[in-house]
């Protein structure tokens, strides 16, 4: 009979923020909207909590191997989580400045990241539905959550029914494994892949790959993204591209190399075809866009592409390489939302690419900020998106995979077009017009400043500590 | 004729296609595209029930609830979703849902 006190203890950062989720759920219904800047406070330190116990928590797996606390969901977790407290951070001064400031944001956000959670542990098909639906219903709800505005609505419901529609998929495609497989736990179906190799099995999971591809938005999967991108709640946007992406990652990583080791083979054919359209996509898709959030909503199609190829490769390598690059990915994308956060024109935000030009006289060291991500998200050396593409390429190229990874290599060099564009508009481009850009909230400059640090001078540092905590997460998975 | 796991499989199939094919052809009313999801979660749910009760585990059934209480909370939010969306367009055809295109 195993111990449920160990079994909770191993659990301890989702049941804190489950708990602490419903008792701000509380604290707002009884204060009201006059709430919001508290519930936001106190989200994040309970985010901020969660990653804490998460990462000094024990490790083992519970409720009947339903439930793993590895290195890698450790390490997955501390990432979610804390892209989570900025996401809620930088929602609370741009809901204020909206007037929606409402308590049910960072309460939602906390919500999502239960499910985000349960997502990077799971170790059976249930408890991976169960984190995926928790997730899912928490962000179709941030989606729309700017309800007045039109296009939020739209975006909204069509995020719910295409995400409606990839559960449906990824669950027929659960039912095939269980059945064919006999079991829901990873283990037992690697354990019986082994040496029943079966159509059905594989069949579903294709049905799984796709359903699980729509999450993380990688082509042909990714009708919603710029529609979503482009119409959310912009810190809700810089949450999706974030948190949720990770987790679903840390998923693919797990359930593929977890439960169908022995199938290589076979789905990363899938992955390789799903990176190749990916990156095409993303890289010619962003070519001819006009909205900021649209442009990045094809970027991080492409980057997708990117990541995948890391868990394409099969090896623990790749997997690391995988790791690094979403981490590396997720600060520059927060410190690229951070920065659009913080530019409006009298009292509007600043959506359209155009409306950039000519930043540099306004808010030199916005524009010196941006201009860092933006070349660190193309991929330039010695920029922290270098190094994260350095380490997927080289995963990729050992795995075999080098034709894959020469592709991605011109993606992303096609793709440096618009990233060059935003770069010259700002440096070099007289301004549309006359209008100064606001006075910048503080805590979004903060973050855009701080992000674009990491990716520049810190990120040498930070590859020092990352490097062997993404080799510890990705050990004992992959095929050497 | 006895009925197996074939049949509650085949029948499972069907429904599950219907319900996608709801969501792509349908071209009227996002109500219709609600029921469309409903559809393919129960069409999964007969999958799991036939699977388990052929396999003896019970774990299938057990997935199955899980299911049927998720497809609840789905058809909860989406409903409201839906409500935001008609209260800012008075209509709630697929075809007006394009303020955002490209």
């Amino acid at each position: 009979m195993p111990d449920l006190s160990s079994a909770l203890h191993l659990a301890a950062s989702e049941l804190t923020l489950a708990v602490g989720a419903l008792v701000l759920l509380m604290v707002g219904a009884f204060i009201g909207d006059k709430s919001a800047r508290l519930v936001s406070i106190l989200s994040t330190l309970l985010l901020i909590a969660a990653a804490v116990i998460a990462v000094t928590g024990p490790w083992g797996s519970a409720f009947n191997g339903a439930y793993i606390a590895d290195p890698l969901a450790i390490y997955g977790k501390s990432v979610i989580y804390l892209s989570a407290a900025v996401a809620i951070i930088l929602g609370d001064g741009w809901m204020k400045r909206t007037r929606i400031a409402k308590f049910e944001y960072p309460v939602l956000i906390v919500l999502a990241s239960v499910g985000m959670g349960m997502m990077a542990s799971s170790g059976d098909l249930i408890s991976m539905y169960v984190g995926i639906e928790l997730h899912s219903l928490a962000l179709y709800v941030l989606a729309a959550y700017h309800r007045d505005d039109v296009k939020a609505s739209e975006a909204g419901l069509k995020y719910f029914v295409l995400g409606a529609l990839s559960s449906g998929l990824l669950l027929y495609g659960a039912s095939l494994i269980y059945g064919f497989a006999g079991s829901m736990r990873f283990e037992d179906i690697a354990a019986f892949a082994v040496d029943h190799p079966s159509t059905g099995l594989l069949f579903g999971l294709v049905f799984l790959i796709c359903g699980l591809a729509f999450k993380v938005s990688a082509a042909p999967f990714h009708m919603w993204t710029p529609d979503v991108y482009e119409g959310a709640p912009t810190p809700v946007v810089a949450l999706f591209s974030t948190a949720p992406k990770v987790a679903a990652m840390v998923l693919i990583a797990r359930a593929l190399e977890g439960g169908f080791g022995e199938s290589h083979a076979q789905w990363s054919q899938v992955l390789i075809a799903i990176s190749l359209i990916s990156f095409v996509v993303g890289a010619f898709g962003g070519l001819a866009q006009k909205d900021i959030q649209r442009l990045l909503a094809y970027s991080s199609i492409a980057n997708i592409g990117y990541a995948l190829l890391g868990i394409a490769a099969g090896t623990s390598q790749g997997l690391q390489a995988m790791l690094m690059f979403m981490t590396l990915y997720v600060i520059d994308q927060l410190g690229f939302f951070a920065i659009l956060l913080s530019l409006s024109k009298s009292g509007r935000p600043i959506r359209r690419i155009a409306d950039l030009a000519g930043l540099k006289k306004d808010r030199p060291l916005t524009a010196v900020a941006l201009t860092i991500l933006s070349l660190s998200v193309l991929g330039m050396p010695p920029f922290s998106g270098f190094w994260g593409k350095y380490y997927v390429f080289g995963a990729a190229a050992n795995a075999g995979l080098w034709p894959v990874a020469a592709a991605g290599l011109v993606a992303s060099v096609v793709a440096a077009f618009y990233y060059l564009r935003i770069i010259k508009l700002m440096w070099f481009d007289a301004p549309v017009d006359d209008v100064p850009t606001d006075k910048a909230p503080v805590e979004a400059k903060w973050i855009g400043w701080a992000c674009a640090a990491f990716s520049f001078p810190l990120v040498i540092l930070g590859l020092t500590w990352l490097e062997p905590l993404t080799k510890a997460a990705s050990a004992g998975f992959g095929n050497g | 004729m006895v009925i197996g796991l074939t049949h509650y499989l085949t029948v499972a199939a069907i429904l599950f296609t219907i319900g996608v094919f709801g969501i792509f052809v349908n071209r009227k009313n996002v109500i219709i595209i609600l029921m469309s999801i409903e559809l393919i979660l129960l069409a999964v749910n007969i999958n799991f029930v036939a699977f388990s009760t052929y396999l003896n585990d019970i774990s299938g059934q057990i997935m199955a609830m899980f299911v049927l209480t998720v497809a609840a909370a789905e058809a909860a939010v989406g409903l409201a979703i839906l409500v935001t969306f008609f209260r800012n367009r008075g209509d709630i055809a697929v075809d007006d849902a394009s303020v955002m295109k490209g």
